[in-house]
């Protein structure tokens, strides 16, 4: 078993280290993707109350 | 319900994921001539056939959408690239890593290296083809061709072992008629691939909620621009 056992572990670290990158990546991705979304519904919630005309309770 | 079966998914191929990595150390022994760094087969070809399978099901999703005209195929097709391209790096960074110690050299320029290395340029140029056009119709459509180019190019990928004798080595498993290794030794390759496999698809899933996501950005922007 001791024979390039070291080179086997480089070759899994590097392995789950090219899917772990990616998942963190993904993960970034998506709560980047949720903050847009809630800022994008805020604008569209602030759009829809002063095309009714009611006033912004926000100083 | 997605989100129940990609953490569904993500946990029991972690744990077949485990289990299998027990017999791979403990019970399958060293090869003769290579020793302990053989092992890395387990996760080279498994994570070689979960990119292959990802990107022929990505094509099919891409032709689908130029028979429906949907773009939501599309988007599934596209997510599905990346998750596999992800693959497709780890076969090579593994394979680069194994051909470090077997044939003294990180690199050759062998016929089976080669295509894969080209089949990753592919996709990496469809990835950065969909960020470069901005026409949902007309991306789609080029993503389409792309695909099938990659596809074209991973079947020389796959038949390049027998069509050339070059550095890497011939087909061993048995499925392809290999022949060259022991029934106890080829099994945890194959089952190595159902979590693999389990894991690709939870990460389309996270995947193709990010597309949904966006097209729910995008259409509350249109709305916004309205007012």
């Amino acid at each position: 078993m001791d024979r390039n056992f070291l080179y086997l572990c480089y070759g899994l670290i590097a392995a789950w280290m090219v899917i772990f990158i990616y998942v963190i990546s993904l993960a970034l991705r998506e709560r980047s993707l949720r903050q847009e979304l809630d800022r994008v519904r805020k604008m569209v919630d602030d759009g829809e109350r002063s095309s009714r005309g009611v006033n912004d309770p926000r100083p | 319900m997605r989100s129940k079966l990609i953490v569904t998914l993500a946990v029991v191929a972690c744990l077949v994921l485990a289990w299998n990595i027990r017999t791979i150390f403990l019970h399958v022994p060293d090869e003769a001539n290579q020793g302990a760094i053989f092992r890395i087969l387990y996760f080279h070809v498994p994570s070689a056939m979960t990119s292959f399978c990802g990107f022929f099901v990505a094509m099919a999703f891409s032709l689908m959408y130029l028979y429906k005209q949907d773009l939501k195929y599309d988007s599934i097709a596209a997510s599905i690239t990346e998750v596999s391209l992800a693959f497709a790096i780890v076969t090579l960074v593994t394979g680069s890593i194994w051909g470090r110690i077997i044939w003294g050299v990180w690199w050759a320029w062998d016929a089976r290296l080669t295509s894969y290395f080209i089949c990753i340029l592919i996709y990496s140029g469809y990835l950065m083809l969909r960020r470069a056009v901005d026409e949902p119709n007309q991306r789609a459509r080029f993503s389409t061709v792309l695909s099938v180019l990659g596809c074209a190019d991973i079947t020389i990928v796959w038949k390049s072992i027998e069509w050339f004798r070059t550095q890497h080595p011939g087909p061993v498993l048995s499925v392809r008629n290999g022949g060259g290794m022991a029934p106890g030794m080829e099994a945890p390759v194959y089952i190595n691939l159902i979590p693999l496999l389990m894991l690709c698809l939870a990460l389309i899933l996270v995947r193709t909620r990010q597309e949904d996501l966006r097209h729910e950005v995008d259409a509350l922007r249109r709305t916004a621009h309205s007012f």
